[in-house]
Formats: structure tokens, C-alpha cells, sequence
């Protein structure tokens, strides 16, 4: 395994995956990936078997459905999140999540690579972003992403009014966003 | 896609989708949309970017001590994915509503509810229902106001009411505080994928009759 591996550019790994089938670019992926889809299931209440579980479903389905990963319009991270996301919905919520269609590109065709560049930019600053918002704001999305409770429970469990807590999420999101600028879009 | 699209979806419904926090019936509705419109596509994306940097951001588990090899396992026994066949472009449904329809318009199993109403209520999770309504052309729907949330697609023919008037790919998002009367354009029947949290309230009393018998 490489040692590197928080710096590797696991949106080209993947495309090796999808590309080339190619085995050792996966065992890399899943180093990186597995104990932090697991961390994610965890935390979303998973108990540790199931968490075992689902994380090694997901992780098979990102190799299954690697031909689907377009570097162009998501980051690996992006991509194996909404399969765990996903999965967590089905395992923890008996319930399906519809997807949109996919959008499908020939077999011949490969994703512009200027776009690959810019997507990977544009998620290196979200991610400093993140790590930079103020302690609340953060704290706030994390629940809403991980412990797959809605507003208003949110409100329950941290006594705040609902209406602070959808300005915190929105802000946060604004912050977020204004770092994004490429894919920030007026509404 | 289709072009032309101007009332999307709004900021906390995308970031409930991202997040997995709707109940089924209306992120069958939101899917939908998004299979029919660019720009809420890309907006959803980056709520969907925000997950993948907390994912990459919220620590690290321990794994199983043969997790690797248990997961090529898996793998062993699936299947390889087929390449999906490129989107129908001519069809009415897009793909995640004809999922649930198990095919496009054709296959809908309408009932009539009266006036040239039909509808059919799709199969989902109880915390919210989602059915199709075909409407009419020149028809109202009954004067109805909300308990809860009501999320409408339009997928054919078009309507209007107070906020404007919805074609296909507009979906309208009200609350309880919207009391519409929503109209179907003269024409085609005017289809609509219509979710909902909460029994609607209709003023009147044919209508209320109307509303146990519609289920909606």
C-alpha cells in the first residue's frame, strides 16, 4: 500500500477502477475508504455488525458500479458518500432512496480533463472549508449528514429553536458555498 | 434534458435528499426532478460534495480482521453491473419514477376519483405518500389547503394557481400555508407526481368526502 494515502487522488484511483478493473488501485480505495464509511455507519448509529456489514456492501458496490464514477461531475469522495448514504437508508431505515437517472456517457468517451481539475480544486477548498467553520455551524451539519435526523429532531436534541438552527445550517452552507465558487449557483 | 424548467426545488429539501433524512415518497419526487433538471442536479451535487468531505473528515473505524477479503467475496458472488441503456429520452416518466411505476405512462394502473380525476398511489415507506394525479385539461382540482408539506412535479400538460403557472419539470413546493386552487391547462391532461406528509384539508364538505375517498 502506498504510504501517502491521504494525499493520493482517489478520483484518478477510481478511474483506474473503472477503466482497467485493476485490482490494487481497489485495495488501496478501500484502505482509505472502508474504515471511513464505517466511521460514517457508526455513527449513524449502525451497530458494529451491521456497520461491518454495510461498509463491505458498499465498498463491493464501488467496485460493481465503478464504470458509473464520471470524475467530471463528482470527487470519490462524493461518489462513494451518496452509496453509503444509500446503504444506510436501506439498512437502518428499511427504505428505499430513489435516484436520479444516471447520466450515461458512451464507452468511448472519456470525462473533460480540464473539469476533472477543477471538480478536485473546488473539493480540496470545501474541505478546508469545512475544517475552518466555526465549532456550532459545524457541529450542526455534521448531525444533519450523520445522525440522519431531520431539523426538527435536531431541535429536540439540542434545545435549540428550529428556526436558529435552519439559519445555522443555511449560514454554514453559504460559507461553504462562497468557498465553492465554481459550483456555487445563483438560485 | 428538458429545458425551460422555472420553479426547482428548494435549499433544505436538496440538502434533506444529501443528507438521506426525507421520507421515501418525497425523495421519489426530488429524484425525479433532478433526472429532468440540470441545475437542481448540480445544486444537489454540492450539498452531495459536503457529505463526501465529512465522510473523508469523520474518522476511522477499525475494520473486521478479513473485511478486505470478505468484501472481494462479495464481489465474487455479484454479478458485474450491466452499462445502463442510455436514458429514454422519449419517455414521460423519468427513470426513478418509472422504477416505481414498473414502466412509463402506459403502465400506470389508474382509478378514477371522479371528474375525470384519476390517480394512482405509489408504493412507499408510511411516513409520507406519493401518488400521480392526472388531471383534466381545464379542470380544477378541489380548493384544498395543507396540514403539511405537499411536493408536486409536473411531468405532462401543466397547471396553475396563485405562485404561477407549473409545466413539465416544475415542481411547486407548499406548505401548510398555502390554500391553492390549482387549474390544468386547457389540453393534454395534466400529470403530477404529488407527494405529501399529511392528509390534505379541503374546505367544504363534498370535497372532504371526496378527500377520504382519495386518500390524500
Amino acid at each position: 500500500m502506498t504510504p501517502d494515502v491521504t494525499t493520493r487522488d482517489w478520483s484518478q484511483v477510481l478511474s483506474q477502477i473503472r477503466s482497467h478493473r485493476d485490482q490494487a488501485a481497489f485495495a488501496d480505495l478501500f484502505t482509505h475508504f472502508a474504515p471511513r464509511v464505517k466511521a460514517f455507519l457508526l455513527r449513524s448509529g449502525a451497530s458494529e455488525t451491521l456497520a461491518e456489514e454495510c461498509m463491505q456492501e458498499v465498498m463491493a458496490t464501488v467496485w460493481q458500479k465503478a464504470h458509473l464514477f464520471d470524475p467530471s461531475r463528482a470527487a470519490a469522495s462524493t461518489w462513494i458518500f451518496t452509496i453509503a448514504r444509500n446503504r444506510k437508508i436501506d439498512a437502518l431505515r428499511k427504505q428505499r432512496q430513489p435516484q436520479p437517472e444516471d447520466l450515461t456517457w458512451g464507452p468511448e468517451t472519456e470525462p473533460d480533463q480540464t473539469d476533472v481539475v477543477i471538480l478536485q480544486q473546488e473539493t480540496e477548498e470545501l474541505g478546508r472549508a469545512l475544517a475552518t467553520l466555526p465549532e456550532k455551524q459545524r457541529d450542526l451539519i455534521e448531525r444533519a449528514y450523520f445522525h440522519d435526523l431531520s431539523h426538527s429532531q435536531i431541535a429536540e436534541e439540542t434545545g435549540l429553536p428550529l428556526g436558529t438552527i435552519k439559519s445555522r445550517i443555511r449560514l454554514a452552507l453559504d460559507r461553504l458555498r462562497h468557498a465553492m465558487r465554481q459550483l456555487d449557483r445563483p438560485k | 434534458m428538458t429545458t425551460d424548467i422555472s420553479h426547482h426545488l428548494t435549499e433544505p429539501l436538496l440538502m434533506a435528499y444529501s443528507a438521506g433524512t426525507l421520507p421515501e415518497a418525497f425523495s421519489l419526487v426530488v429524484a425525479s426532478h433532478v433526472s429532468l433538471c440540470d441545475e437542481c442536479r448540480a445544486r444537489l451535487g454540492a450539498y452531495d460534495a459536503v457529505g463526501g468531505a465529512m465522510l473523508e473528515d469523520c474518522g476511522v473505524a477499525s475494520l473486521g480482521a478479513n473485511a478486505y477479503a470478505e468484501t472481494l467475496a462479495r464481489i465474487a458472488e455479484r454479478p458485474e453491473a450491466p452499462v445502463p441503456p442510455p436514458s429514454a429520452d422519449l419517455a414521460t416518466f423519468p427513470a426513478p419514477l418509472r422504477d416505481y411505476v414498473g414502466g412509463d405512462l402506459d403502465a400506470v394502473q389508474w382509478r378514477a376519483v371522479g371528474g375525470g380525476v384519476k390517480q394512482a398511489i405509489l408504493p412507499t415507506s408510511a411516513d409520507a405518500s406519493v401518488r400521480l394525479l392526472s388531471i383534466p385539461g381545464g379542470a380544477a382540482m378541489p380548493d384544498h389547503g395543507h396540514r403539511g408539506a405537499e411536493l408536486t412535479l409536473v411531468l405532462q400538460g401543466a397547471f396553475h394557481d396563485e405562485d404561477g403557472t407549473f409545466a413539465r419539470g416544475d415542481v411547486e413546493v407548499a406548505d401548510e400555508h398555502l390554500n391553492h386552487r390549482p387549474v390544468a391547462a386547457r389540453g393534454v391532461p395534466c400529470i403530477c407526481l404529488a407527494a405529501t406528509d399529511a392528509p390534505l384539508r379541503f374546505s367544504g364538505l363534498m370535497p372532504r368526502l371526496a378527500q377520504r375517498f382519495l386518500r390524500i
